[in-house]
This record gives C-alpha cells, structure tokens and sequence, in this order.
C-alpha cells in the first residue's frame, strides 16, 4: 500500500514536472534550430531530426538582423535592482512603522494608510503612463536609467509594505519588548532582531519587485526610446515580418536565466517556520 | 531600594493600577498576588517602562525611573509567554543583553554558558530555541534574564504555561537560583495563593488595580484584612457567608459563634478547608472537581453556595445529598465595607 502510495506520488511529480519544464525544453530546442528545424514538425533529437545551428543565439549578441542584448541586459539588471533595493529599504522601514506604531492622518488609521499604498496598484498601467511620462519629460529623465529607476519604485514600494506589514505583524512583539530590556533602542532592535526575524518576508518582497521590475515591458516600452532599452523591449524589436523563432527562443532563456538563477539561490531563505521558537 | 510612590494607570477612564504605593529591599522576593486583570502584568510592565503611568513614581535607590526608556532600564524580566530571538542560538540568546551592554563576545559567550549551566542546560548551549521543550525555553528566559545580574528582575507568572508537576520542579530551582541574587529586588507574579506563601518573602496582595494588602506571607494568610484579601490569598476562594446580627451573634442554623459586635450586616469568611463531610446540615452537591489529590465539591447549603476542600479523590454527582460540618469558629467576619470586623 505504501509503495503503491510512494509510486502515484511520485508519478504526479514526475507528470507535473514535465508539465513546467516542457515549455523551457522546447525554447531550449528551438533556440538551436535554424527556419529549417523551426518549420520541420516536433523535433528533439539534434543531428538526427534536425541540424542544429547557433543563429538565434549569435542573433543576441549582434549577429545578422539581430540585436545585441548585452547593453538592455545591463539596464535591466541596473534597473531592476535599483529599485528593487530602494523599495526594499524604503518599505520595510515603513511596513515596520506601520505595524509597530500608531499613526493618523486625517481619517485613516495604519489599515487605512497600508490599504492607500496597495491601492496605488489597482489602477491601471495606463492610467499611470501618461502622468509618468510628463513627469519624466519635464526631470528630463525620460530615456534614462534614473528615470526608470524612479518610475520602478514608484511602482514596487507599494508591493514591499504590502508583503512586509503583513510579516512584521506576524513577528510578536514580545520580541520588541524583550530587544529593550536586554538594552536595544527601537532602532537597534528592528536591525539585531526584528529584521533577522522578518528575513523570509524580505526575501519574497524581493522576489516579487525583482520579478516585476525584471519582466515589466509596459513603462520599459512607454518611458524610454533608444538610449536605455529594456531586455523585454529589446526581445520585442527582434520581432519582424517573419517570426524569428529560433532568435525569440535564445531571447526567452537570456531573459529567463536569472530568474531561475535567483530562486535557486533564495529557496531557502522561503521555508515556513523562521520564527517557530519565538513566542510560545 | 525599588520604590513606588502613588503609581496610577488608566486605560480610557478605567485605572488599571491606583495609589499604588509599595518599596522591595534588595535580597528578597516578593510575591504579586492577585487573580487575572488584578493588574500585576500591568505593574510589572510599567516598572519595565513597557506602559507609561499617568501619575506617580518609580524610583530606585533613589533615581527616578518614570522617565526612563525601557532600554536604559537595570531591568530583567521573564513573561509568561517563553520570549526568546528565534533567529539565534541558545548562548547567544543568553549572551545577547551582555553584548548589547557592551561586554566581549568571547566573555559575554562564557557568562552565557555560565548561566545556562546553573538553569540545566549547559549541554544545549548550540541548538535553536524552536528545538527546545517549552520549559527548556523558558530556562533559556530565565537564564537571559539572570546574566544580566540586574538590580530589578520581573517575574511574570513565569511558570503559568506549564505543566503542573513541571512547575513545582521549576518553582524549587528558582528559589535556590535566586538565593544568590543578594543585591536583587525579585518581583514575582502570580494567581496561585501557594506558590505565594512557598516563595515570597513577602507578599502584596492586588484586586482591581489595588494593592488590598502586605506583608509576610503568613500573616497575610492568617489574617487577611479584607474580604477581597481573604478571596485572594485563598484558593479556591473564602465561602462568603452573610448574616445580619441583632444585637447577640446569630448564626441561626449553621451554629453558634460569640462574637460581640455592633448590629448590622456582616460577612463570615469560611475557607474551603474548614468545610468538613460527615456533619449534621445537609447539602446538595453541584459540582464536583478533582485537581490533582484534592476534591473541591462544590454545595448548596439553604440558598447559600459554598466549596468544601478535601485532602482526598472522593468522587460525587450533582444532586447527591452530603452531610457537612462547618468549622465556624475558624471563620473570619467582615463588616458591610469588606474590612475585617471583630479583632
């Protein structure tokens, strides 16, 4: 009965798991293929079914009709990270503000106040792309790394209190009382124990601005022209009258690679229980 | 010296604690006592500097602390609840105040694993609070809290959350632990009248933000100078028994005590204990509780309701009918103001 139960469970992993991978297998194969490969049917097998060639991936790097990706891979790496760790800094000091004090303003009260930071997200992109462009326009930022960066935080502060109220409310304050009398002011105490407490709430804020900011093409496209190309922009202008698959493909990975790089890398930081021992 | 001068706390327009007014020496433990919401947690976070008091002081050795953040209090504290940072290990939750108060790591390492020797845990020093029991975490509390060797150390109920036969272990280990702490005001919490007259040097009695009474705990018991006192430092709690007196005592039919009073309505305090089975009034059972070797039966004797404490597991069900013998010359009067009547 329990080999039976061990073979079924492993059986839907293994069926689940070819489900995920199986669209990174085929941009995988199809990064390889040259129009030839591309049109010939379903193909795995490299040498045998088709030839394999490197175009779409020289494509990438400045080849024939291609582009070169190493330039908006580095803005998107600058920008991504920019305002990742600004908005990181920034709503964490504020979600633990407004988790462990009182504020008011007006009518609202520290609900209100974290609600009015999400609710910046509800709207609609492109709501918020006109009044960012004039913006930008009149900073003379538009085209600019700053000016995304900007743009970026304005965008992915909101997500990181959102994430980070809801950890630090979950971090007992006990532990804030207990940091004072073993002699940490408040501001010692949210560095030495507070923050180590809320680390994999900071991981996944992070995560979340960093996939965003990583994968955002709407402001990358609106707010910018030539200078600072984006890599989803710069992966769009491959596209021409006839598809480049193979190009797309090899595009879709370099863009992809860090991503997958990155949430080998914080896995463990996302296990449940960081806190278990805390507060009993 | 710890002393509090007309300490008073209101929540909205209700006081939590009022004119509380108290000193502990040096070298002895007192004990808290009072029910839940009696306010001892509210007193021992305001020592800490955890709430702020409307009005009154709290001075040490002659230094006010009413002012004082609660990081530059000489305060250790261990709570009910087992706090310890989830994010370090066992020494170095111990180490962590000697640290913050600027001591060497390497020292502050040493004096941890110190203390967690004379808390029993010396072999454990490595692992993370969450791998701990939950006594064995509050070991780690309670050895955090004595290596900072502060003048102040708050006890809050530190042992309510566990077992029965683990707290009285715990509750011998603290008083051999704390004998050392000769320099130390030890305040301790608690609702259990017996850990008070076990531990405390002293004892105060609070009700409803109050202190009710103080003093040593046998005295206190002996003779409790109110009606609330005497529900306090009872557990379970005195029998309230009313009787109106014209002129002579008249105890009508629960027998006869001489006590020259005044006439007016009074109050007879009989503790549980002095309810004895095998007597001549004849009670229905209500309730019957067994803690532990004892029975507490509960009873409805000619309208009243009392408790009767016996030493042994006798079991009974709601309705039987049990002859009582109330030890009335045992019981305490109280006049119509709650205060002790007759001594």
């Amino acid at each position: 009965m329990k080999t039976l139960y061990l073979a079924l469970k492993y059986l839907a992993i293994a069926l689940w798991s070819a489900f995920v991978v199986f669209p990174f297998l085929w941009a995988l194969t199809t990064s390889f293929k040259s129009a030839n490969g591309v049109t010939g049917g379903a193909t795995w097998i490299p040498w045998v079914q088709y030839e394999p060639s490197l175009q779409g991936w020289q494509s990438l790097f400045g080849g024939v009709g291609g582009i070169n990706v190493v330039k908006p891979f580095y803005n998107s790496l600058v920008v991504t990270l920019s305002a990742s760790v600004i908005s990181i800094t920034l709503g964490t000091l504020a979600a633990y503000a407004l988790s462990r004090f009182t504020f008011r303003f007006l009518w609202m009260r520290n609900s209100d106040i974290t609600f009015f930071f999400i609710s910046q997200r509800i709207m609609p992109p492109i709501v918020l792309a006109i009044p960012f462009f004039l913006m930008l326009r009149s900073l003379g930022l538009l085209d600019s790394l700053p000016g995304l960066i900007l743009v970026y935080v304005a965008l992915l502060m909101p997500i990181a209190v959102w994430v980070m109220v809801d950890f630090f409310n979950g971090v007992p304050r006990g532990l804030d009382e207990m940091a004072w009398m073993d002699g940490c002011n408040p501001i010692i105490t949210f560095w030495r124990v507070i923050l180590p407490n809320a680390l994999p709430g900071l991981v996944v804020a992070g995560m979340f601005c960093i996939i965003f900011g990583w994968n955002d093409f709407f402001f990358a496209f609106t707010l910018t022209f030539t200078e600072t190309q984006l890599l989803p922009v710069a992966i769009v202008s491959l596209n021409s009258s006839v598809t480049p698959w193979w190009s797309l493909s090899a595009a879709a990975l370099v863009s992809i690679a860090p991503l997958v790089v990155l949430a080998f890398v914080v896995e463990r930081f996302l296990s449940k229980g960081g806190l278990a021992g805390a507060v009993r | 010296m710890l002393k509090i001068t007309d300490l008073e706390l209101l929540v909205g327009s209700v006081a939590h604690l009022a004119a509380i007014n108290a000193s502990f020496q040096p070298g002895t433990l007192t004990t808290i006592l009072g029910r839940t919401g009696a306010g001892k947690t509210t007193l021992m976070r305001a020592i800490a500097g955890l709430i702020a008091p409307d009005r009154g002081q709290i001075l040490l050795d002659g230094t006010g602390w009413t002012r004082l953040p609660p990081w530059k209090r000489p305060v250790a504290m261990v709570t009910q609840q087992f706090i310890n940072y989830p994010h370090l290990n066992v020494r170095d939750n111990v180490a962590f105040p000697l640290v913050r108060a600027g001591v060497a790591k390497a020292d502050a390492a040493a004096r941890a694993e110190a203390a967690l020797a004379r808390v029993g845990l010396a072999a454990m020093v490595d692992r993370r609070p969450s791998a701990l029991s939950g006594g064995q975490q509050q070991r780690v509390a309670i050895a955090r809290a004595l290596v900072k060797k502060a003048p102040v150390l708050l006890l809050d109920e530190p042992f309510v959350n566990l077992d029965y036969n683990l707290r009285e272990a715990f509750r011998k280990d603290l008083v051999d632990l704390l004998a050392v702490e000769t320099g130390t005001v030890v305040l301790y919490a608690s609702t259990d009248p017996r850990e008070a007259l076990q531990m405390g040097d002293q004892i105060v009695l609070l009700a409803d933000g109050r202190i009710v009474q103080s003093g040593s705990p046998r005295d206190v018991f002996a003779n409790p100078a109110s009606l609330t006192a005497a529900s306090v430092v009872n557990d379970p709690p005195i029998n309230p028994i009313p009787f109106h007196q014209n002129g002579v005592a008249d105890f009508g039919a629960l027998g006869q005590q001489a006590i020259t009073l005044p006439s007016g309505a009074y109050t007879l305090g009989l503790r549980a204990s002095d309810i004895r089975a095998g007597g001549p009034h004849q009670a229905r059972v209500t309730l019957t509780e067994v803690t532990g070797s004892e029975t507490l039966t509960h009873l409805s004797l000619n309208g009243l309701d009392l408790v009767m404490q016996e030493k042994s597991v006798v079991l009974r069900s709601p309705g039987d009918v049990v002859g009582v013998h109330l030890d009335l010359h045992k019981g305490l009067v109280f006049g119509a103001d709650g205060q002790r009547a007759g001594v």
